[in-house]
């Protein structure tokens, strides 16, 4: 067993829409075709048709693995059979709808955590998202649109990605397939119509996505470049000499907006390409001091900044300002990011809110009171 | 500030040119970063779907070389011949507005955007023929790369060191009423050999530019349909960072990070300040000489009138939709704070909708 070497890592291609209905799926099955067509053994590791005709059509040819059915409380769900796929094991493999969160019972909570496996085992996979999926946009397309999102996925799973390609149509030509009904039924498409798929909602996440894809690029070039950099290489870029990296220190409490602080500091950090560590001040790093409600919503937030690979600490200290500066320092972090509401406690007359005894601490530091998005 | 209520001219104005949008001709635009990106198959598709939906579409002008994809898509639609010319000791072909015009076609499709046409005909750039196509109330669906905007050849000169000798101005991009990116990864181009590292680098920073320049157009349809709308405050859909400048703040590096931020995010860079009354000599120049910083680090400047600065900035900033607001914070005494309140707490109160950046400096003398 242990001398089989560990099979080349699949390559990782993701559709990327805007919204349901823009052709992800079908552009998917396309490339399948003619992958096809080209020799390579494709499979459809899971498609949802939606009833949509022409995408049918598309997968002719192509084989199915057959879905997987998981008997839950008395009913009877299908998703994908992964294990099945792997017994298989084709070139490539087709997975619609990346940021589906699977049927209870599954071995793995979510379908990219399946695809990984099937990357792992040197499986090629093509697969579909939209962008209302990323988790670090969640609070800004609630804002936007009214619709919380609730299938979200981390954004490093899409960074990992060898190709993301965009699948666009125009807001227009979107809303005519809906009035067709093209992508929903009848009554689903007028009411889809007037909430999600208005012109606004449209242009607006279409430009998110676009401004996305741009963002992935230019983060894989720099990665590039900075491989070629350690790697020795001079390029025109190095006179300006290596810049310190900048890091960003979430301080999070136990209320509810922690979680908002947690993927904007995320998002931020993601685009300065700053290092991000997410903690929170105790006198008692058990956190026994807390009620069992407080001490859960703090293990919650701590796991959740985990989960978007944000580093976690508890630190041991009486005073915030005081221990996170102290810790800032030592992380060598440039910025703080923290709620409005963490930056007004422990005011007294004498020293001032934690923000002001904070600025005064923190001299050197960039100080953020990250917004709090309201509808 | 503008004023914000129309003029009656100025309403008469817009109806009139919402009755000349209307007779106009709708213009759509495939947009691609590099040639075989499968611009000309998306157009002539589009053309064979609105054919099947009943529409009179015509093809205006098609590339001579092209796969037999292409091909076998133009095959089904009615071609209206261009007119055979010669340029440079070279065939070239120009769209024949007459026969266009004459025929009529609800739809003309046009390929090659940024193409200049030989002296002496009716038009010296072909994007002035689809401008009077346009007028004539015909739709156009075209096609066309990022090299050939003129507004884009700087940027695209630094990546791949050659210009383009046919363009076309990037308002007309702007103008259309429709845009698609058609987006594909360097390594699927269309019949290309395999390509060196270098290669693919360039092309990826050319992808990236035309989704950026994409996504601009994108968000001024979005502003214009939330005009339309009536809706005055809409964040989301892009960031915008404003930095306010004071006489003793430390500008430099709050520009600096302003600037890094902006470049990072690809958005809205913004400077404002209040003029205070009173000020003295010596901080009146500290301004002026932190404005013209703002300036030459490419921020747009505001320069606000009002007694209330914080009620001032905040108004400013809402009305300009900005979501990180950099502040500088002096670190006055404790003292002067108890009896003057703190005008930072004051901002940050009052600015739920935005990040609030906050850069710490000395206290004044």
């Amino acid at each position: 067993m242990t001398s089989v070497p560990a099979p080349k890592r699949g390559r990782f291609k993701i559709f990327l829409g805007y919204a349901a209905g823009v052709g992800k799926t079908y552009q998917m099955l396309e490339e399948g075709q003619e992958m096809r067509r080209k020799g390579m053994d494709v499979v459809i590791g899971y498609f949802e048709a939606h009833g949509r005709k022409d995408t049918i059509a598309r997968t002719e040819g192509l084989e199915i693995v057959p879905r997987r059915k998981i008997e839950y409380r008395g009913t009877l769900l299908e998703d994908m059979d992964t294990e099945a796929i792997l017994k298989r094991k084709p070139e490539v493999c087709l997975v619609d709808e990346l940021a589906h969160t699977n049927v209870p019972g599954s071995e793995r909570l979510k379908r990219w955590q399946d695809v990984h496996v099937l990357l792992e085992a040197g499986i090629h996979v093509l697969s579909s998202l939209n962008i209302q999926h990323l988790e670090s946009l969640n609070d800004q397309i609630w804002q936007m649109t009214g619709v919380r999102v609730r299938e979200t996925m981390p954004d490093w799973v899409v960074d990992q990605a060898d190709e993301i390609v965009v699948v666009d149509v125009t807001p227009r030509a979107l809303r005519h397939r809906l009035e067709r009904g093209v992508i929903y039924s009848r009554e689903k498409a007028e009411k889809a119509l007037e909430n999600f798929f208005t012109e606004q909602n449209l242009s607006a996440l279409r430009e998110i996505a676009m401004r996305h894809a741009a963002h992935e690029i230019e983060d894989k070039l720099s990665a590039q470049e900075e491989a070629a950099l350690a790697g020795g290489a001079q390029t025109a870029l190095s006179a300006e000499g290596p810049k310190r990296r900048e890091c960003i220190l979430i301080c999070i409490d136990e209320r509810p907006s922690s979680a908002v602080l947690i993927r904007r500091g995320r998002r931020v950090a993601d685009y300065l390409r700053a290092e991000c560590i997410a903690v929170y001040v105790s006198p008692d790093p058990a956190l026994a001091h807390l009620s069992q409600e407080d001490r859960e919503a703090v293990e919650r937030h701590l796991g959740f900044a985990r989960n978007l690979r944000i580093r976690t600490e508890v630190i041991e200290g009486q005073d915030v300002a005081a221990s996170v500066v102290e810790f800032a320092r030592a992380q060598h972090a440039t910025h703080i990011f923290m709620g409005r509401s963490l930056s007004k406690g422990w005011t007294d007359r004498v020293h001032g809110s934690t923000l002001n005894r904070l600025v005064r601490l923190a001299r050197d530091m960039e100080i953020t009171i990250v917004a709090e998005r309201r509808r | 500030m503008p004023d914000a209520r129309p003029s009656p001219e100025e309403l008469l104005q817009r109806v009139e040119a919402e009755e000349r949008q209307a007779k106009r001709g709708r213009l759509k635009i495939f947009l691609g970063y590099a040639s075989r990106v499968g611009k000309s198959f998306r157009m002539l598709d589009e053309g064979r779907r609105r054919k099947q939906r009943g529409q009179d579409v015509a093809i205006g002008s098609i590339q001579s070389k092209v796969g037999p994809d292409v091909q076998g898509l133009a095959g089904t639609l009615e071609i209206i011949p261009s007119l055979k010319a010669r340029m440079d000791g070279k065939d070239d072909e120009v769209l024949d507005v007459v026969a266009i015009l004459k025929r009529h076609p609800q739809v003309c499709l046009v390929d090659e955007l940024a193409h200049d046409n030989p002296p002496g005909s009716r038009n010296p750039k072909r994007w002035q023929d689809i401008q009077e196509l346009l007028d004539n109330g015909i739709t156009v669906v075209t096609a066309v790369n990022l090299q050939h905007i003129a507004e884009q050849q700087d940027a695209v000169e630094r990546i791949t060191a050659k210009r383009a000798q046919q363009t076309v101005p990037e308002a007309f991009i702007r103008s259309a009423d429709e845009i698609v990116i058609v987006d594909v990864p360097p390594h699927d181009l269309r019949q290309l050999e395999p390509v060196s590292a270098e290669q693919t680098r360039r092309l990826s920073e050319l992808r990236e530019l035309a989704l950026l320049l994409t996504a601009e157009v994108v968000d001024a349809q979005l502003r214009q349909c939330l005009d339309r709308e009536g809706v005055e405050v809409f964040l989301g859909s892009r960031e915008r960072i404003l930095v306010c400048i004071t006489p003793r703040s430390h500008a430099q590096r709050m520009l600096e990070s302003g600037r890094r931020n902006a470049d990072r995010f690809h958005c809205g860079f913004l400077a404002a300040t209040v003029r205070q009354p009173g000020l003295s000599q010596a901080d009146a120049e500290l301004l002026e000489s932190n404005l013209a910083l703002a300036r030459e680090m490419g921020a747009q400047v505001h320069v606000l009138d009002a007694t209330d600065s914080v009620g001032a900035i905040l108004e400013f900033a809402r009305e300009q939709g900005i979501t990180q607001l950099f502040v500088g914070h002096s670190l006055t005494s404790r003292w002067r704070e108890l009896l003057f309140g703190n005008p930072l707490d004051r901002l940050i109160e009052a600015s739920d909708a935005m990040d609030v950046r906050i850069f710490p400096h000395p206290a004044s003398p």
